[in-house]
């Protein structure tokens, strides 16, 4: 049975895994790391995989080891989600993502009336805060819109 | 502390200690705004007003300090007449006019645009206001009109109006918070402070209370902050009707002031203050508009690097 499931995404021998990503987020942290069509490296996922804690989502970059910062934001959408470093299929490095305190260019603004969408030639740019009340909030630094619900839907 | 180049933002980007000093700087200079005496403070300097939506008190008020103080004022004009109707960003428009000037004071509709005007001028930026955010300088004068009027530390205040929408008493609360004040929200029920500006508060320890009614508190507050109910907001003439005139200072309502009480408004208004309330000694919102001149004159001085 284990062998079935480890065929659903092969090995990489070099890049980048990245693992326990909220349940149909995959779409979403390939949005958040600007990956698009005109990306080079080799990408695979599988959303929906059955694992110890429940389904997850899980992405896999070949031959690219993207930075820590570029990661993190994926804290936004999935905060459990953890990064493998891959090197001659050896995991040499895993950590959990951490919520960044600033992220830009990564969300649009709520406030229709901010600047931020308007055609400036800026970036969105958001503060980060977590709070056991509130989870995971942006607040623009242009117009100061608290962003506290919905973040993967007003992703760039 | 030093104000030289200074970006008039936002009052939360002001410790209290800023803020006195702003307020201490005005009073020195009230002479100068008042005609009394003279002053060359901003000889050869140049202040632009690029006002991108009309705001004729503001404008002016800016137009006053500076010449006051020597100075020289670059307008933009009708924004028709600007290259804006070319299609030219503000982004651009900033950078360019920071090459005119010493100091640019920029009013816009776009929340968020002073921030991003001071991103890319390479001078002072004084926000007249964007959008529905922020409007300092208002909210300086509101303070030193305060202080000189009535005093700020434990101030016990009433904001009533449309405190939903209001920027000015938004920030103003903001500001007193730093005073200790106690604070009385006056609204209908579909105008009320929103959450997150209470929470903000209460997190200060400030004493916040609401209530609907004017005659309820007017015998227990110092200073009475009245604003308009903007007909604009309500896409329901209906309803702007039936709020319109719900909050009402009458010479009936202030025989149970106290005779300190002290009443302000940002201005314009329209029902909220009776034309019989203007003669008593309550009435302090034409000295308000005044007060605005020497806090202006004290913002461009300090930005400028003419006064420490």
């Amino acid at each position: 049975m284990k062998e079935k499931r480890d065929l659903k995404i092969q090995a990489i021998e070099n890049g980048t895994v990245i693992d326990h990503i909220k349940a149909g987020q995959a779409l979403n942290v390939l949005r958040i790391l600007g990956i698009s069509s005109a990306f080079r490296a080799t990408i695979s996922f599988v959303m929906n995989a059955p694992g110890a804690a429940g389904i997850k989502d899980v992405v896999k970059i070949e031959g690219k080891e993207l930075s820590v910062e570029e990661l993190n934001r994926i804290a936004l959408i999935s905060p459990k989600a953890t990064i493998n470093i891959i090197r001659d299929f050896e995991v040499v490095q895993k950590n959990k993502v951490v919520l960044p305190s600033y992220v830009e260019g990564v969300v649009r603004c709520i406030n229709p009336n901010c600047i931020s969408n308007s055609s400036e030639p800026i970036k969105s740019k958001f503060s980060v805060v977590q709070s056991e009340e509130d989870g995971v909030t942006l607040r623009c630094l242009y117009c100061e819109h608290v962003i506290s619900e919905n973040i993967a839907e007003n992703l760039l | 502390m030093s104000f030289k180049n200074r970006n008039v933002i936002s009052m939360k980007d002001f410790s209290r200690k800023e803020i006195d000093h702003v307020l201490d700087t005005a009073e020195k200079l009230e002479p100068v705004a008042r005609g009394e005496e003279r002053s060359r403070l901003l000889d050869g300097k140049i202040i632009a007003l690029l006002f991108f939506e009309p705001s004729t008190r503001t404008r002016l008020s800016f137009e006053s300090a500076t010449q006051r103080l020597g100075g020289q004022v670059l307008n933009l004009g009708s924004v028709e007449a600007s290259s804006v109707m070319k299609g030219e960003n503000l982004a651009d428009t900033i950078r360019v006019i920071s090459k005119y000037a010493d100091l640019i004071v920029l009013r816009h509709p776009l929340d968020g645009s002073a921030r991003m005007a001071a991103e890319f001028a390479g001078v002072p930026i004084i926000n007249g206001g964007d959008g529905s955010l922020h409007h300092p300088t208002q909210t300086f004068l509101d303070l030193y009109t305060i202080r000189r009027e009535s005093h700020l530390e434990g101030l016990k205040i009433a904001m009533a109006g449309d405190l939903k929408y209001g920027r000015t008493v938004h920030s103003l609360c903001h500001a007193l918070s730093l005073y200790g004040a106690e604070i009385t929200l006056v609204s209908p029920p579909e105008l009320r402070m929103p959450q997150e500006i209470i929470r903000d508060l209460q997190k200060n320890n400030i004493r916040i209370r609401e209530n609907d009614s004017l005659e309820e508190i007017i015998d227990d507050v110092e200073v009475l902050y009245m604003t308009r109910v903007q007909r604009e907001r309500f896409p329901d003439p209906e309803e702007y009707e039936k709020v319109k005139n719900r909050l009402k200072v009458t010479g009936d309502l202030l025989k149970n002031a106290d005779s300190s009480l002290k009443i302000l408004h940002p201005l314009p208004r329209v029902n909220e203050i009776s034309p019989e309330v203007d003669s008593t000694p309550y009435a302090c919102y034409f000295k308000q508009a005044f007060y605005g001149v020497p806090t202006r004159m004290a913002l461009l001085a300090l930005a400028t690097g003419v006064i420490e």
